[in-house]
C-alpha cells in the first residue's frame, strides 16, 4: 500500500489477509499435519494400529486429560493456570468412594464428584480472586492440599465397590466403537470451542489475557471472568475424576498422579500461550490426538513409559521451537 | 562552540534507507546526516517513520535497503550491541532501566568495570558513576535503588548512561515529554555539554519552542518520506508545520461557539485516603470543562476513581440529578461516563488484539446477539467510529500495537465513543502525538461538545487547556486550588493556582 499524500479520508479495509491464507499458516495446520504423519507412522509401525478396537481404546489415553485441557485452555489465555487438577480428581474419587461404601447409586455418586470439583475450583478461584495471590503459587498449594487429604482418608488402602451402572461412565459405548468418554470429549470441544471463539465471554477472555489493566478499564469485571474460569476448571476436573473412576472401578490416593502436567503439554502444545491471551481449542482437540496417539503407538510397540514421557517432551519443544526456527532461518533474527 | 571555517563532516550519514511492513511503507529512500557537535531536530507527524529510523539506528529493524555510514564508513547495524559498539545510543521516551537495581548498575549494566577473574569491579564503578553524574550535573548517590528516583533524574540516569558506552551519536525521542520546566531546562543545559563535548545529537520532539531553542538542523519526514532538512536559522516555526503536516495550519485551536445546557454531572466532596481530598464541581451538557495542575497533583486519580477503577472514601456523584453509585470502570460505562487514559499502553489499547476488536470491547453487547458476537457487526462498529478519526491503517484486523502512537489514540478514543457516552473524560488527550493528530484531536473535541457531549479535559499543556476549555478548574496537592471562566483567563492565573503562589478564591 502506498500512501498518498494529503488525502484526508482514506479507506481502511476489514482484512488484509484472506481468511483462507491465514487458515494455511496457522499452527493448527502444522499441529495437523504432525498428526497425520504420527499417524502414517503408527499404522506402519504396528499392524495392530488400525484395527477399530484398538484405535477406540487409544482414545481412553486422551479423553479425559483433554475434558481438564479445554477448560485450562481457557484459563491460560486468560493469564491463570490451575496445578491442582489431578489433585482434584484425588479429592473428588476419594469422595466418590467413601459415599459409594454407604451404597450411595450412581446419580449420587456423579453428584458427589461434581460437587468436589466446583468447591475446590470455587477455592482456587476466591484465593486468587478475591485475595490477589498468583494463581501458580496457590495452585501449587491445593495440588498437595487436596491429594493429602485423599491419603490421609486412604492410607494405602483403595475405595472398591463401585455401583455395577456406575462403570457406564467410564467404560460403557452408545454406539460401536464410539465410548461414551469420546461421545463427551467431542461435545465439549464444541462447546468450548464455541464459549472460547464465538461469545462475548470468550472475547473478554482473550482481552484480559492480554492485558488485564486495559480490560478492566473497558468494563470487564476481570475478577468475575477468572472465578467462573476457576469454576469450569474445577467442575472439568470432576467430569473427568468420574470417568476415570469409573473407568479404573477403584480409587488409590494415587489416581490421576501428575495429570496437571500432562494437561497443561497439551494446551501449550495445542497452541496457546503459556504467557496468556492467544490459543485456540482446535489447537487443544489436535495436540489431545497427538499425545493420544504417541502414547497408544509407543504402547503398541512395547516402548516403555518414561521413554514416552521423553518423546513427548521432545515433542512439545520441537514444535514450539519450530515457528522460531523458520523465521531465524528467514530474518535471521529470532523476535 | 563551532568552528565555523571547517565544514564537519558528519559522523552519521544514512542514504536511500527503505523499511517497509507488511502493509505499510514505514520509510522510503530516506537520508539524514548527524555532524558533530550539532543538534538534529528530527520532526514529522506520528506515523512519519521517526520511530522507525530510530530503531534502525539502534539495531532493532533492518532496512530493506539503503545505506548507513559511520565515519564515512558504510557499516551494517545488525544488532542493539552493534549500534552500541560505534557509538550510538538512545534515550527513549519511555526510558527501559530497571528499578530494582541501582543507579550504578543501571548506568553500566552490560559493559561494568571488571578486576581480577572477569568480576565486577565495584569500588571502580562506583566511583566512574559517580563521576558520569556529575558530568550530567545530577546530584544522586551511585548507590540508591532506581525505585526512589522521580522521572526527572531517571532521565539523568539514562544520559548518564548513553555517556559511560562513550556514545558519538545520542538519539533523544522526547526527552522532555514527562518533565517539569526546571527539569526541562537543566536538560538543555546538558545538551549544550553535549554539543560542546562534540557529540551528535539526534532531537526528536513534537515541541516546536524547544527545537528552536536548542537545535542547529532539521530535518522533516512526512508519511515515511523525508520531505525537507536544513538549518534552524533559516526556517519560522510556520514554515516547518507546514512542511511537517503538508498543509498549512491556520489555526491551532478550533473556533468554538459555546453554549452549555443543563447541569449533567455534579460531583460533591469526592475524597481518597491519600491522592486527592473534597473535590465538589458540576459539568453541563456541552461544555469542555479544563483541569490544569502540575504532575501529581492528582488529578488522573480522581478521574479514575470517577470511573470507578480505583474506589474513593467518600463523596457522591450525581449524574443527571439523581444519585450514581460508581464501584467499577463497567458501572461508570453503563451509565454513560468513559474515560480515554493517559497511559495508552497499559491502560488504553490492547496491542497484540485487532482493531476492530479494540474498538467494540465495551460495546460487545450492542454487537453481538445472546451473548454470540457477530464480527460482520464488529467490523461495521469499529469502521463507523475510526473513520470519523481518520485511522490510518493498513486493515481493521491489524494488531493495534503495530500502529503508529497517534492512531493507537485514536483507536482507544473511538472505543469510547462506540459506547455513547454522556461524559468523556480524555487524561492528556495529545500527549506524546504530533501537531497534525493533535489539531485532529482538538477539533473533534470540539465537535463532540457541540453534539452534546460533555467532556473533562485533564492537560498540563496551557496553551490546550486555554484554547479548549470553556472552564477550568485547577488542582493542587489533591484538591480544588481554583476555578476559572475561560472569558479573561490568564497562563499566569494558572500557573500561580497551580503552583500555590498566591491564594485565589474558588
Amino acid at each position: 500500500m502506498s500512501i498518498a499524500e494529503g488525502t484526508r479520508a482514506r479507506h481502511v479495509p476489514d482484512r488484509l489477509q484472506s481468511r483462507s491464507g491465514r487458515i494455511l499458516r496457522s499452527w493448527e495446520v502444522l499441529l495437523g499435519g504432525i498428526a497425520i504423519a504420527i499417524f502414517i507412522v503408527n499404522s506402519l509401525a504396528s499392524p495392530y494400529f488400525l484395527d477399530p478396537w484398538n484405535l477406540s481404546d487409544a482414545t481412553f489415553n486422551f479423553t479425559e486429560k483433554a475434558m481438564i485441557a479445554f477448560a485450562m485452555a481457557l484459563l491460560i489465555i486468560a493469564g491463570e493456570i490451575d496445578l491442582s487438577v489431578a489433585g482434584i480428581i484425588a479429592l473428588a474419587s476419594t469422595a466418590m468412594g467413601w459415599a459409594a461404601q454407604y451404597e450411595a447409586g450412581a446419580a449420587g455418586l456423579i453428584c458427589i464428584g461434581l460437587g468436589v470439583g466446583v468447591i475446590c475450583g470455587a477455592f482456587n478461584g476466591v484465593l486468587v480472586t478475591r485475595l490477589g495471590l498468583p494463581s501458580i503459587v496457590v495452585t501449587i498449594g491445593t495440588m498437595s492440599l487436596f491429594r493429602g487429604i485423599s491419603y490421609i482418608v486412604l492410607g494405602d488402602q483403595a475405595f472398591n465397590g463401585y455401583p455395577s451402572d456406575f462403570a457406564f461412565f467410564g467404560r460403557g459405548y452408545v454406539f460401536w466403537v464410539i465410548s461414551f468418554e469420546l461421545v463427551l470429549f467431542c461435545t465439549f470441544a464444541a462447546i468450548y470451542g464455541v464459549i472460547l471463539h464465538a461469545t462475548n465471554f470468550g472475547r473478554q477472555i482473550y482481552a484480559i489475557g492480554n492485558n488485564p489493566t486495559a480490560a478492566t478499564f473497558a468494563g470487564i469485571h476481570v475478577a468475575r471472568v477468572k472465578m467462573i474460569l476457576f469454576l469450569l476448571t474445577g467442575v472439568m476436573s470432576g467430569i473427568a475424576a468420574i470417568c476415570l473412576t469409573a473407568r479404573l472401578g477403584s480409587t488409590r490416593p494415587s489416581i490421576a498422579f501428575a495429570w496437571e502436567l500432562e494437561v497443561v503439554t497439551m494446551v501449550v502444545l495445542g497452541g496457546v500461550s503459556i504467557l496468556g491471551g492467544a490459543g485456540s481449542i482446535l489447537g487443544v482437540v489436535i495436540a489431545a490426538l497427538i499425545m493420544g496417539m504417541v502414547t497408544f503407538g509407543l504402547g503398541l510397540l512395547n516402548v516403555p513409559g518414561i521413554v514416552m514421557s521423553i518423546f513427548i517432551g521432545a515433542l512439545l519443544i520441537g514444535v514450539i521451537a519450530l515457528p522460531r526456527l523458520i523465521r531465524l532461518s528467514r530474518t535471521g533474527r529470532v523476535a | 562552540m563551532k568552528n565555523g571555517a571547517m565544514p564537519a563532516k558528519p559522523v552519521l550519514r544514512l542514504d536511500g534507507i527503505t523499511k517497509r511492513f507488511p502493509g505499510v511503507t514505514a520509510l522510503s529512500e530516506v537520508e539524514l546526516a548527524l555532524y558533530p557537535g550539532e543538534v538534529t531536530a528530527l520532526v514529522g507527524e506520528n506515523g512519519a517513520g521517526k520511530s522507525t529510523l530510530v530503531k534502525i539506528l539502534t539495531g532493532i529493524h533492518q532496512p530493506d535497503s539503503g545505506r548507513i555510514e559511520v565515519d564515512g564508513i558504510e557499516t551494517r547495524l545488525p544488532t542493539a550491541t552493534a549500534a552500541q559498539e560505534h557509538g550510538i545510543t538512545a534515550i527513549h521516551q519511555e526510558t527501559v532501566l530497571f528499578d530494582e537495581l541501582t543507579v550504578a548498575e543501571n548506568i553500566f549494566l552490560g559493559h561494568a568495570p571488571r578486576g581480577r577473574f572477569g568480576l565486577i569491579d565495584w569500588g571502580r564503578m562506583r566511583s566512574e558513576a559517580t563521576e558520569l553524574l556529575t558530568r550530567v550535573g545530577a546530584d544522586i548517590d551511585p548507590a540508591t535503588p532506581l525505585r526512589d528516583l522521580g522521572i526527572a533524574s531517571k532521565h539523568l540516569v539514562a544520559i548518564a548512561r548513553a555517556l559511560s558506552v562513550d556514545a558519538r551519536v545520542v538519539i533523544m525521542d522526547e526527552p522532555t515529554a514527562s518533565l517539569s520546566q526546571t527539569e526541562i531546562e537543566e536538560l538543555y543545559d546538558l545538551v549544550e555539554r553535549l554539543k560542546s563535548d562534540g557529540k551528535a545529537i539526534l532531537f526528536i520532539s513534537h515541541k516546536f519552542d524547544e527545537i528552536f531553542r536548542i537545535a542547529d538542523r532539521y530535518t522533516v519526514f512526512r508519511d515515511g518520506e523525508r520531505v525537507d532538512a536544513g538549518m534552524i536559522r533559516d526556517v519560522t516555526e510556520d514554515q516547518l508545520v507546514t512542511r511537517m503536516v503538508g498543509r498549512s495550519m491556520e489555526a491551532i485551536f478550533p473556533r468554538r461557539h459555546s453554549d452549555p445546557g443543563e447541569e449533567i454531572l455534579r460531583v460533591a466532596g469526592y475524597s481518597h485516603p491519600t491522592e486527592f481530598a473534597d473535590i465538589n464541581f458540576g459539568l453541563r451538557r456541552g461544555e469542555i470543562l479544563g483541569f490544569y495542575g502540575l504532575v501529581g497533583a492528582g488529578r488522573s486519580e480522581f478521574m479514575q476513581a470517577l470511573f470507578g477503577a480505583t474506589r474513593p472514601s467518600r463523596g457522591a456523584v450525581k449524574l443527571d440529578g439523581r444519585i450514581a453509585v460508581i464501584r467499577s470502570p463497567a458501572e461508570a460505562i453503563a451509565r454513560g461516563i468513559v474515560y480515554v487514559p493517559e497511559d495508552r499502553g497499559r491502560q488504553g489499547a490492547i496491542s497484540a488484539m485487532p482493531i476492530f476488536q479494540n474498538v467494540t470491547l465495551p460495546s460487545l453487547s450492542q454487537t453481538s446477539r445472546n451473548g454470540f458476537v457477530r464480527i460482520a457487526e464488529e467490523l461495521a462498529l469499529a469502521r463507523r467510529y475510526t473513520e470519523r478519526l481518520d485511522l490510518r491503517a493498513a486493515s481493521l484486523d491489524q494488531a493495534v500495537g503495530n500502529l503508529s502512537g497517534g492512531n493507537q489514540q485514536k483507536v482507544v478514543i473511538a472505543k469510547w465513543l462506540a459506547t455513547k457516552p454522556k461524559v468523556i473524560i480524555l487524561d492528556e488527550p495529545t500527549k506524546g502525538i504530533d501537531v497534525g493528530s493533535k489539531a485532529a484531536v482538538h477539533e473533534f473535541m470540539a465537535e463532540l461538545a457541540a453534539d452534546g457531549l460533555s467532556v473533562i479535559m485533564v492537560s498540563s499543556e496551557i496553551p490546550e487547556i486555554l484554547g479548549m476549555s470553556d472552564r477550568v478548574i485547577v488542582m493542587r496537592d489533591g484538591r480544588i486550588a481554583a476555578e476559572f471562566d475561560r472569558e479573561g483567563l490568564t497562563p499566569e492565573q494558572l500557573v500561580r493556582a497551580a503552583a500555590g503562589y498566591e491564594e485565589v478564591a474558588a
